[in-house]
C-alpha cells in the first residue's frame, strides 16, 4: 500500500483511489470522421510499460476528483503528481 | 524421576510464582518468566517434535523465533488451539497445555519414522518424481500424503478470542530493542521525534541483557549492567512508545510496516476472557530503524540434528537468562570465538562442560586463554564426523580436519555428552531489509549479506548492519544516527567500550565426515529435511536458480522459512557450483517473519462486519413482515414474501399474479440515483446516452441506455428532468457507484468545459414502486389533491405533491408494463410512506413483492436487465434496441464503435424470447443453445439469460442471446442438459402486453 499525494486532500492511502490507466489518451473530438483502425488506436491501444509510465488516478473515496501521476511501475516509486489539464512534467 | 536441570536463580524468572502446565499430555512444573522451551529443557524434555518427511527425533534448537524444530500445537482440542507456534515463543502459563505435532501416535513412538530409515528412497524433489503419475492415482498420493505431512491443526470452532487492528503514524520506528535498538530509540525519542520501539520479547536489552562477559566492558560496567540502567531510563522519556511482544511480520513500500502485538497469549484462560488477544499495528513511519541483531549459524555436519543439539549462544541464554542447563555433559563445537562465551558462561554458573571442538588451527584471544584456564579441553582444528543418540544426543564423534578443510584425517575420538552447543557465526537478520526492497551485497571478508541499497528512508543499525562487537556497533550507530536523524550530538559521543574478542573465523559451509557424503545426514534445512546431499543432487540435476533450487529441495520453504539454514544451502550451492557467494541470486524472505494468526488479519471484520451492508429505510418492516433476503452488491435486498410456508416459486406466482391483477408495491429504494445540475446538463445527458435529451420538457421522464466507449450497454435507467438546469438520473442498483465515477470521468478529463455538477443522492431518498391496475386508486386515497388524470400526469411524467406534511416526488413510470408510480420520500420517511401506501391499499389486497417477482415481470414484458441480459459484449442493437440508438446526433459515449466491422456482424449474438415446447419446462438460466445434436463438436449458438415460469401467461418464458438470433423468429432450437434435450422455438422477446396497453389500464 503506497500513499498518494492528492492534490486536492493531501497524503491519502493508496486503498481510497482507483487506477485509471494510461494518461495523455485524447478522447477524439470527431470520432465520426475516423476510420476503424484510427477509433481502433485510441479504444484499445495502450502502452503498459515496465517503468516510468504517465497514469490517470481518481480520488474515489474522497474528493472524487481525477488527476494525473508519474509512476515507476518497477518499484511503485510516484515521480510527479499534477491536475487535469496541466502539463505533465518533463522527465 | 525427572532431572531438575534448574542451576541458579535467574533475575528473570520468578521462582516463587511456580507454574503448572501439560506437554503431550503430562504435567510439568516451570515458573513465571519461562518460555514453554526453558521449561521442557528444565524439567530434562528434550524430544518435542518430529521432522516433516523423515519424522526424525527432533528437540530445541535455539531460544527465539528462528526456532525450527519445536513447534508445538497450543492448547489442543480446543477453540483456542493454535498450529505451528514455536515452543521458544510460548510464554508459560498456570494450565497452558501443548503437544507435539507431525507424529502419530505419539512423539516418542511415531510410525512416519520409518521414512528415515526409508530415507535414500526420498531425495531431493522426491514428490514431484514419484507423484507425478500415473495421473488416476493422484487421489490416493493426495490421501497418503496429506496423513503423512500435516504440520498441526486448525481450531474445528469459531475463535472466541477479538482481534484488532491499529493505525500508527510516527516519526521513527525502532524494530527491535536490543543494545542497539535501545539507544537509538533513546537519541530519536530525545531529538523530538515520535519514536515507536517494539520487540518481540516481553522484556527489552535482546542478548546484551544476559551478556555478563567480564571481558567486556561498558562505562567500566558489564554489558548488561550498563544497559539495565538505559532501559531505565527510557521509562522517562516523552515521545518514546514501546510495544513489546510486538513482531514486525511485513515491511512494505513506503515505510509501510505492519506488526502484530500480543496481548493476552501469556495469560491464564481466565484472564484472556473479553479482552483484545492480538492487534495488528499499522505503522506508517518516516524512518524505520532496524536493529532486528543477527542470527547464530549452526554448522553443517553429519547427524546434526539430534536433541540435545543447540546453537551455542541459545544454550547460553538458558543458562543466563533462564538458569536452565541444557545438559549435564556440555560440549561446544565452534567455528569462532562466540561459544567460548557460552563454555564461560556456563563454567561460572557451575555447569559442566567437557570440551570444545574447533575448527580453526587456534585463537589466542583472552576468553579462549580464560576457557583453558578453567581445565575446558580444546580440540583445535577438528570437526564432528558424526553424533549419536537417537531421541537424545549421547556422544560424538570427532576426527582431525585437513588443510584445506574438505576431508578428515586421523583415528576418530568418540566423546560422550548430552547436549552439544554450536557455533557457526552470525548471519544478520536482514529478512525485513530486503521486505522492504532493499538489495543485498555479499561482504567477502564477514561472510555475509549486508544491506546495501534502500528503496525507502531506513538504516540498520547493530549486528542486523554487519557489526558484531560492541565497540563497533556503538560507533557505527552514533555515525548512522547522527546522519539519519540530522543531529549533531548523540548520548553515544562519550561512552568508553571495551573489549576483547577477536574475529578470527574459519567458514566451511559443509564439514567433512569420514563416512561418504550419500550416507550421511547433515541437515540445511531441519524443519522441511533437506539436507546438503540434496542439494548437490540437485544441482547435480541442473538447478542453477536459487529459487529453483529452493523449491525443488524444499529448503526453506517450511514456516520457520529455513532462517538459521538459508545461509548455508547459499554457500553449499556455490561451493559446488563453483562461482562467488550471491552470484546465483539471494532468497527472497516473504512476509510475514513469523506466521500470524488469522483473527489478527481480519481483526473486527469477522460475522456481521465481515462486509459492509446497506438497508433500505423500509427495511424493519421487510424483516417484521418475514422476506427472505437477497444481497444485491452491498445491499440486502426483499427477495419475496413467503406466507403460509410457501416455497419460493409459489411466492413469486403469487406476488406476480396480484401485481397485474391488482396491486403490487416494491421497495425500489436502492437504485442509483444522481442528482445533475448546471446550464449543460441537457448537453451532458446527450453526450453519455445514445437518445435525445435536449427537447425533453420539464416535469418528463425518459429512459436512457448508457454505453461504454466500445459501444457495449454499460448502464440504463430513467431521467427525469426536475427544471431547466436540474434533473434527477436513476441507474442499476449494482452500477450506482461505477456510473457516477464515470460521467465524473468524463466531465473532469474530456469535458471540462461544461457546467455541470454531479451529487450522489441514492441514499437521500427512498422509493416505494406502485404498480398494478389498482395503483392509481391507491395513490388518490393517499394523496386526494392531487389530480391523477392521464391529461394532467400522463405516463412518462413527474409531479410533486405532499403526503401529509412530507415532500415527495413522484414519477408515473413503469419496469413491470403496469400503471406504476415510484414515490420518492426523504430516506428518513421511507417506512412511514409504505406504511401509508398498505393501509390505503389493503381494500385492494396490496402485495408486497420482492426483486424476484420484479425480475419476472419485466421478464414477461421483454425488458432488459444490465448484467443480468447484457455481459459487456452486447449492443443496443444486439439488444434489439435501435429505437434508443439517436441517428442524428453527431456523438455520444460508444457511437462511433457502432460502426466498427464486428460490431456491425450480422451473426452477432442477439437477445430474444425463448418458448419451450413443453409449456410446463423451465429452462435453467445459463444453459446453453444450440441448432445440431449430433454434431460433434457441437456448436454453442448462445446461452439462456433469463428464465421464469410466468404466471399471468401460464407457461414458460426466457430471454436468451443467441447467433444470428434476430433472423430466426419462429426456428426450432435445442437446449442441452445433463438428462434430456429441450426443444424451444425462438421468439420476439416481448411476451406480454406487446402493445403496451396496460400502461393506461
Ligand atoms: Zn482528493
Amino acid at each position: 500500500m503506497f500513499l498518494i499525494n492528492c492534490p486536492y486532500c493531501g497524503e491519502r492511502d493508496q486503498q481510497e483511489f482507483k487506477a485509471g490507466g494510461e494518461a495523455h489518451i485524447e478522447r477524439p473530438k470527431q470520432p465520426t470522421e475516423l476510420s476503424d483502425d484510427e477509433w481502433a488506436e485510441y479504444l484499445f491501444m495502450r502502452k503498459n510499460i515496465k517503468g516510468v509510465q504517465f497514469e490517470r488516478w481518481n480520488h474515489a473515496h474522497g474528493c472524487r476528483k481525477w488527476f494525473n501521476m508519474v509512476r515507476d511501475t518497477s518499484n511503485d516509486e510516484i515521480k510527479a503528481i499534477y491536475k487535469m489539464g496541466e502539463k505533465p512534467p518533463s522527465q | 524421576m525427572t532431572k531438575n536441570l534448574r542451576v541458579k536463580s535467574s533475575e528473570y524468572i520468578d521462582e516463587t510464582n511456580r507454574i503448572s502446565f501439560k506437554f503431550n499430555g503430562k504435567t510439568y512444573h516451570g515458573f513465571k518468566g519461562d518460555t514453554l522451551a526453558s521449561a521442557l529443557l528444565a524439567n530434562d524434555v528434550h524430544l518435542v517434535g518430529r521432522s516433516f518427511k523423515y519424522h526424525r527425533p527432533r528437540g530445541i534448537m535455539t531460544a527465539g523465533s528462528e526456532e525450527p524444530n519445536a513447534i508445538v500445537q497450543v492448547n489442543p482440542g480446543s477453540n483456542r488451539t493454535e498450529p505451528n507456534v514455536r515452543a521458544t515463543e510460548v510464554e508459560i502459563y498456570e494450565g497452558l497445555e501443548a503437544s507435539s505435532q507431525n507424529c502419530w501416535p505419539s512423539v516418542e513412538f511415531d510410525i512416519g519414522g520409518i521414512n528415515n530409515f526409508l530415507s535414500p528412497f526420498f531425495p531431493a524433489g522426491f514428490y514431484y518424481k514419484t507423484f507425478m503419475w500415473p495421473a488416476s492415482f493422484w487421489e490416493k498420493y493426495e490421501f497418503f500424503i496429506r496423513h503423512s505431512a500435516g504440520l498441526g491443526k486448525s481450531p474445528t470452532s469459531s475463535d472466541p478470542d477479538i482481534y484488532d487492528h491499529r493505525n500508527i503514524h510516527c516519526d521513527v520506528l525502532v524494530v527491535g530493542a536490543g543494545l542497539s535498538g535501545i539507544l537509538a530509540a533513546k537519541n530519536a525519542a530525545k531529538n523530538n521525534f515520535k519514536t515507536l520501539l517494539v520487540d518481540e520479547k516481553n522484556e527489552l536489552g535482546g542478548s546484551t541483557i544476559f551478556e555478563n562477559n567480564e571481558f567486556n566492558k561498558i562505562d567500566n560496567k558489564t554489558p548488561s549492567e550498563w544497559l539495565k540502567k538505559e532501559i531505565e531510563e527510557l521509562r522517562n522519556i516523552k515521545n518514546l512508545e514501546i510495544k513489546t511482544r510486538t513482531s514486525v511480520a511485513a515491511y512494505h513500500q513506503y515505510n509501510y510496516l505492519l506488526a502484530r502485538e500480543n496481548l493476552t497469549d501469556h495469560l491464564e484462560a481466565k484472564d484472556k476472557t473479553n479482552k483484545i488477544r492480538q492487534r495488528l499495528l499499522k505503522i506508517r513511519a518516516k524512518k524505520v530503524i532496524l536493529a532486528t541483531g543477527a542470527l547464530e549459524r549452526p554448522l553443517i555436519f553429519n547427524n546434526n540434528d539430534r536433541p540435545g543439539i543447540l546453537l551455542s549462544s541459545a544454550v547460553k541464554k538458558y543458562s543466563e537468562f533462564f538458569g536452565v542447563a541444557c545438559g549435564s555433559k556440555n560440549i561446544f563445537f565452534t567455528n569462532n570465538d562466540s561459544a567460548y562465551e557460552s563454555a564461560l558462561s556456563l563454567y561460572n554458573k557451575g555447569i559442566n562442560v567437557e570440551a570444545i571442538i574447533d575448527i580453526r588451527e587456534q585463537s589466542e584471544s583472552k576468553i579462549v586463554k580464560k576457557v583453558k584456564e578453567a581445565g575446558i579441553k580444546v580440540y583445535w582444528s577438528h570437526t564432528i564426523v558424526d553424533t549419536a543418540g537417537y531421541k537424545r544426543l549421547n556422544s560424538i564423534s570427532i576426527m582431525k580436519l585437513s588443510n584445506d578443510g574438505t576431508s578428515v584425517t586421523g583415528s576418530k575420538i568418540s566423546i560422550s555428552c548430552d547436549c552439544l552447543g554450536v557455533a557457526g557465526g552470525w548471519t544478520p537478520a536482514v529478512h525485513l531489509y530486503t521486505q522492504s526492497g532493499g538489495k543485498l551485497k555479499f561482504d567477502e571478508e564477514k561472510q555475509i549479506f549486508l544491506p546495501n541499497q534502500n528503496t525507502s528512508e531506513q538504516i540498520s543499525v547493530g549486528s542486523c548492519g554487519g557489526d558484531f562487537k560492541i565497540d563497533e556497533i556503538i560507533k557505527n550507530l552514533n555515525h548512522k544516527l547522527k546522519d539519519t536523524l540530522n543531529i549533531r550530538e548523540t548520548d553515544l559521543d562519550n561512552i568508553n567500550v571495551e573489549i576483547d574478542l577477536e574475529n578470527s573465523k574459519r567458514n566451511i559451509w559443509l564439514l567433512p565426515s569420514d563416512t561418504s557424503l550419500g550416507k550421511t545426514k547433515p541437515f540445511v534445512d531441519y524443519q522441511n529435511d533437506a539436507t546438503a546431499k540434496d542439494i548437490k543432487l540437485a544441482l547435480r540435476e541442473g538447478f542453477r536458480s536459487i529459487e529453483h533450487v529452493k523449491r525443488y529441495t524444499t529448503t526453506g520453504m517450511g514456516t520457520d522459512q529455513g532462517k538459521l539454514g538459508n545461509m548455508h544451502a547459499l554457500g553449499i550451492i556455490a561451493d559446488t557450483a563453483g562461482v562467488k557467494m550471491g552470484e546465483l541470486g539471494t532468497t527472497t524472505f516473504r512476509p510475514p517473519y513469523t506466521p500470524l494468526t488469522f483473527g489478527t488479519i481480519v481483526g473486527r471484520n469477522v460475522g456481521k462486519f465481515f462486509d459492509i451492508f446497506r438497508r433500505t429505510p423500509m427495511n424493519d418492516w421487510h424483516v417484521e413482515n418475514k422476506a427472505e433476503f437477497e444481497n444485491v452488491g452491498q445491499w440486502k435486498r426483499a427477495w419475496y414474501y413467503p406466507i403460509n410456508g410457501e416455497t419460493m416459486h409459489q411466492a413469486v406466482q403469487r406476488e406476480s399474479k396480484a401485481a397485474r391483477e391488482s396491486a403490487g408495491i416494491l421497495d425500489a429504494s436502492t437504485l442509483g440515483k444522481i442528482d445533475i445540475q448546471g446550464s449543460d446538463a441537457s448537453e451532458f445527458l446527450n453526450r453519455v446516452y445514445t437518445n435525445a435529451w435536449s427537447k425533453l420538457a420539464i416535469g418528463k421522464c425518459r429512459y436512457g441506455l448508457m454505453l461504454n466507449e466500445d459501444g457495449m450497454v454499460y448502464d440504463d435507467g430513467v431521467t427525469t428532468r426536475l427544471g431547466e438546469n436540474h434533473y434527477i438520473m436513476t441507474t442499476t442498483t449494482g452500477g450506482a457507484a461505477n456510473v457516477l465515477g464515470k460521467l465524473e470521468d468524463y466531465l473532469q478529463t474530456e469535458w471540462p468545459e461544461l457546467d455541470v455538477y454531479l451529487t450522489s443522492v441514492t441514499d437521500h431518498y427512498a422509493t416505494a414502486s406502485l404498480c398494478g391496475p389498482n395503483s392509481k386508486k391507491i395513490l388518490k386515497k393517499i394523496i386526494p389533491d392531487l389530480d391523477l388524470s392521464d391529461e394532467n400526469f400522463p405516463h412518462m411524467s413527474f409531479k410533486e405533491a405532499t403526503i401529509g406534511h412530507i415532500q415527495c416526488r413522484i414519477m408515473r413510470i413503469s419496469f413491470t408494463g403496469e400503471h406504476s408510480y415510484e414515490i420518492n420520500v426523504q430516506a428518513s420517511y421511507g417506512k412511514d410512506l409504505w406504511e401509508k401506501c398498505m393501509e390505503a391499499g389493503k381494500e385492494f389486497n396490496i402485495t408486497p413483492y420482492g426483486t424476484e417477482t420484479m425480475h419476472l415481470l419485466r421478464a414477461e414484458k421483454g425488458f432488459i436487465i444490465v448484467g443480468q441480459d447484457t455481459d459487456g459484449t452486447m449492443t443496443p442493437i444486439d439488444l434489439q434496441m435501435d429505437w434508443i440508438v439517436s441517428k442524428k446526433k453527431y456523438d455520444f459515449i460508444g457511437k462511433r464503435s457502432l460502426y466498427r466491422s464486428d460490431t456491425m456482424r450480422e451473426d452477432r449474438k442477439q437477445l430474444v424470447g425463448l418458448l419451450t415446447e413443453d409449456p410446463n419446462v423451465v429452462l435453467e438460466e445459463g444453459a446453453q443453445i444450440v441448432s445440431e445434436l449430433n454434431q460433434s463438436p457441437v456448436e454453442m449458438l448462445g446461452h439462456v439469460t433469463s428464465s421464469y415460469f410466468s404466471p399471468n401467461l401460464n407457461k414458460s418464458i426466457a430471454l436468451a442471446v443467441v447467433r444470428g438470433g434476430k433472423d430466426m423468429i419462429g426456428k426450432q432450437l435445442f437446449v442441452p442438459m445433463e438428462s434430456k434435450n429441450i426443444n424451444v422455438t425462438v421468439a420476439n422477446p416481448v411476451f406480454y402486453d406487446e402493445k403496451n396497453e396496460r400502461l393506461n389500464a
